[in-house]
């Protein structure tokens, strides 16, 4: 009888190749189109981000912190300046807690397109691409007017915002809702139901509830499992209890369900930023100076509530002496930072836990048998950036 | 009808400036040659345009637009670049293999362009095998691909090259057997004859409505042929960097690039031959003519009716240009198990089908 006993290939794709997300280093045992094994390297992008936290004071950590996920850098931002208020229990205003909720979705709603355009290149639409620039460039014009940056806006303060929302930016933010509510539609005509799309996707990287669990998932990787974990709803963090909005779940668990989910989330955040734009205390007046000259010293516009920083940070915070873990929902799932003070500027330990890092470690498991194609589809649903995974 | 005999028309008029007979065929010999190759090359610029333009359109980008008006010029300019590029051959590659693999996927390619009909004379050779000249000549170029993914000793231009090769054995089989479906109607393998056959009536003569199936099979299959999305595999950018052409650089990737579309192009073309009636009009000749009360075998009226059939012929030809360009902007990518199961377990048993259904209504009908 004939028999042909062929090697498996060992092909190490990456750091250097098209769809690694950056610098992702895969070394993949091929059996002609099936993959055997697949073992991930990451490191290639280390820059040693916790160990510089470790003496900078808050302030001045803050503009590196955007570098960890370069595509949702509002939350770096945010949990960066939670950790240490939490620490320390500092009040926020409520005004600043909602120009923070805002900043946030909109930046969950970047980071998702961002997410959208490249995993459709990965499977091969190269179309969705320019689309879902179109849509992203108009939050970074938002971002640019209201912090002077479109990605390391260094926005987030202890106690609040750096800057108030500069004058009509409501208006535009409005008007940015109305015209992409739309597009989503727009995206979802041309994909979601696309045959070849749905082959591709359907039934491919199926995660169970327990795995997704038992891997420590989060985000909409766990969401895409039919769990609903959302920390914005468990922890209860800055305003969002007070906003009418729901966690967005599938029960499938395959690549498909996470694309629903972070299309769906999209529409949320939409969502809850009009509504944090109607409720934002003071209205949509910048700084409203002019308002507490002209009602006098004991005008309601004094009160804390309205500011947009509770106490200018102090160049000399000193974090207390004291160890907490603070997470936040990130666009790619729990990022969370443990902190621990010992009553210096600089805080003793800052380990930060990466959403993408985490999430990576079930890919070998889910691309055992599967093909080689599929490499790109299932690491794309993952979502990771490798700026957190590295850090 | 007055045959326009090109051949004998030029040795005519060389005889007449005074050139001997044999001299003024041995000029005649590469003329053909030198044309089908100009208007490829034309064929592919204007392509290669079409594609960057309407792909700007689809994602609402500009595309090119400063060589020359409307960008025309940038296909050339991309290819004058690629012709002064450094040749760089794989140090540890097969270099035969290397530099053969681009020739072999190219010539066969342009081979296929000597049995495409512009117009009743309007051919270089019409030969009687001609569909089965195109079928065969076609198959020799998955071979070149085989060799420059071998050549280039690089994992990821083999697992190309292999992709390539499964690709086009798979796809080709549906394809031959839809040509087969239309030899059977037509009674004959030659492609002038095809045409003639779908002139009766005008459009509603034209093969697509009598293959509605193998019209949909052919096109599909002509498409992975040609190996573009949602069937690029064996050159998937986001899986295998760039497949078979990942070391190539210089002239040898430009022909590939050449070929691709030169491929596009012939596939285009026999879509229109074999299925819209080339190069006829949608309304039947001699009905015009008889409606303004002209003779058909008029010299002038030929000379029209010529350009005309080449205009026809390469109007549906671009419409199927655009129809591909438009699905490769739209459309994902298809996985390669995906792949051979739309050639094996769909395109194949309808087209099987199909050759069925009209070798049967054949016997029973006439």
């Amino acid at each position: 009888m004939l028999e042909t006993n062929t090697n498996p290939m060992v092909v190490s794709m990456g750091p250097h190749h098209p769809s690694m997300h950056g610098v992702l280093r895969l070394i993949v045992t091929l059996d002609g189109e099936n993959v055997l094994d697949i073992e991930p390297v990451v490191g290639y992008l280390h820059r040693g981000m916790e160990k510089i936290a470790e003496n900078r004071t808050v302030v001045q950590y803050l503009p590196y912190v955007t570098r960890w996920d370069y595509l949702a850098t509002m939350f770096t931002e945010a949990i960066t300046v939670n950790a240490p208020e939490k620490l320390a229990n500092i009040e926020i205003p409520k005004r600043a807690s909602y120009i923070r909720v805002i900043m946030l979705e909109l930046s969950r709603i970047a980071s998702h397109l961002l997410w959208l355009g490249p995993f459709m290149a990965d499977i091969g639409a190269q179309t969705p691409f320019f689309y879902i620039f179109r849509e992203r460039e108009m939050v970074y014009d938002l971002f640019e007017s209201a912090t002077g940056m479109r990605m390391m806006h260094n926005y987030f303060r202890v106690g609040g915002v750096a800057v108030d929302l500069p004058y009509g930016w409501v208006d535009k933010c409005l008007d940015f809702c109305d015209y992409f509510l739309p597009k989503i539609d727009e995206y979802e005509q041309l994909i979601t139901n696309n045959p070849i799309f749905l082959k591709r996707v359907k039934d491919l990287g199926v995660i169970t509830k327990e795995e997704a669990i038992n891997w420590g998932l989060s985000g909409p990787m766990l969401r895409g499992s039919g769990i609903k974990w959302d920390l914005r709803k468990l922890d209860q963090y800055e305003v969002y209890d007070e906003i009418d909005w729901s966690v967005m779940y599938e029960d499938s668990g395959d690549c498909l369900a996470r694309y629903i989910v972070r299309v769906n989330e999209m529409r949320e955040s939409v969502k809850i930023i009009q509504q944090a734009l109607k409720a934002l205390p003071g209205g949509p007046y910048e700084n409203l100076e002019a308002r507490r000259i002209y009602y006098g010293r004991k005008s309601e516009w004094n009160n804390f509530e309205y500011q947009f920083i509770g106490k200018k940070p102090s160049p000399t915070f000193k974090i207390p002496q004291q160890e907490h873990y603070v997470r936040v929902e990130a666009p790619k799932g729990e990022l969370g930072v443990f902190i621990m003070g010992d009553e210096s500027l600089f805080p003793w330990r800052f380990r930060i836990r990466p959403p993408g890092f985490i999430n990576l470690q079930i890919l070998p498991n889910l691309l055992q048998g599967r093909k080689l194609a599929d490499i790109m589809t299932i690491l794309g649903s993952v979502d990771i950036i490798m700026g957190e995974v590295d850090r | 009808m007055v045959n326009l005999d090109l051949q004998e028309g030029f040795i005519q008029l060389l005889d007449n400036f005074g050139l001997s007979v044999t001299f003024a065929k041995a000029l005649w010999v590469p003329l053909p040659i030198l044309v089908v190759v100009i208007f490829a090359f034309l064929g592919v610029l204007v392509i290669v345009w079409l594609e960057r333009k309407i792909s700007a359109g689809v994602q609402q980008r500009i595309g090119p637009e400063y060589a020359g008006p409307l960008g025309f010029l940038q296909p050339v300019a991309d290819g004058v670049k690629l012709l002064v590029k450094e040749d760089i051959i794989p140090a540890k590659g097969d270099p035969i293999l290397f530099t053969l693999g681009p020739a072999i996927v190219v010539i066969p390619v342009f081979l296929a362009y000597l049995i495409v009909p512009f117009g009743q004379n309007l051919i270089i050779t019409d030969l009687n095998i001609g569909l089965f000249f195109w079928i065969s000549v076609s198959s020799v170029a998955p071979v070149g691909l085989l060799m420059a993914g071998y050549g280039s000793n690089n994992k990821y231009a083999f697992l190309g090259g292999l992709r390539a090769v499964a690709q086009s054995i798979s796809y080709e089989i549906p394809l031959s057997v839809c040509v087969l479906a239309i030899c059977l109607l037509s009674n004959s393998l030659s492609t002038i004859e095809i045409v003639e056959k779908q002139s009766t009536y005008g459009l509603l003569s034209w093969n697509i409505w009598r293959q509605p199936i193998g019209f949909i099979a052919f096109l599909i299959s002509a498409l992975a042929e040609c190996e573009r999305l949602p069937f690029d595999l064996p050159e998937a950018e986001e899986e295998l960097v760039a497949g078979y052409q990942t070391e190539y650089t210089g002239m040898k990737f430009a022909l590939f690039y050449v070929g691709s579309y030169v491929n596009l192009l012939v596939s285009s073309l026999f879509v229109t031959v074999l299925y819209l009636g080339g190069w006829e009009c949608p309304i039947p000749v001699s009905v015009i003519c008889n409606f303004f009360n002209i003779t058909e075998g008029a010299p002038i009226i030929q000379v029209i009716l010529a350009f005309l059939g080449i205009s026809f012929t390469l109007f549906k030809t671009y419409l199927f240009i655009f129809l591909a360009v438009l699905t490769r902007w739209t459309l994902p990518r298809v996985r390669i198990d995906q792949l051979l199961d739309l050639g094996w377990k769909f395109l194949l048993p309808i087209s099987l089908g199909n050759l069925l259904l009209t070798a049967s209504l054949k016997i029973i009908l006439i």
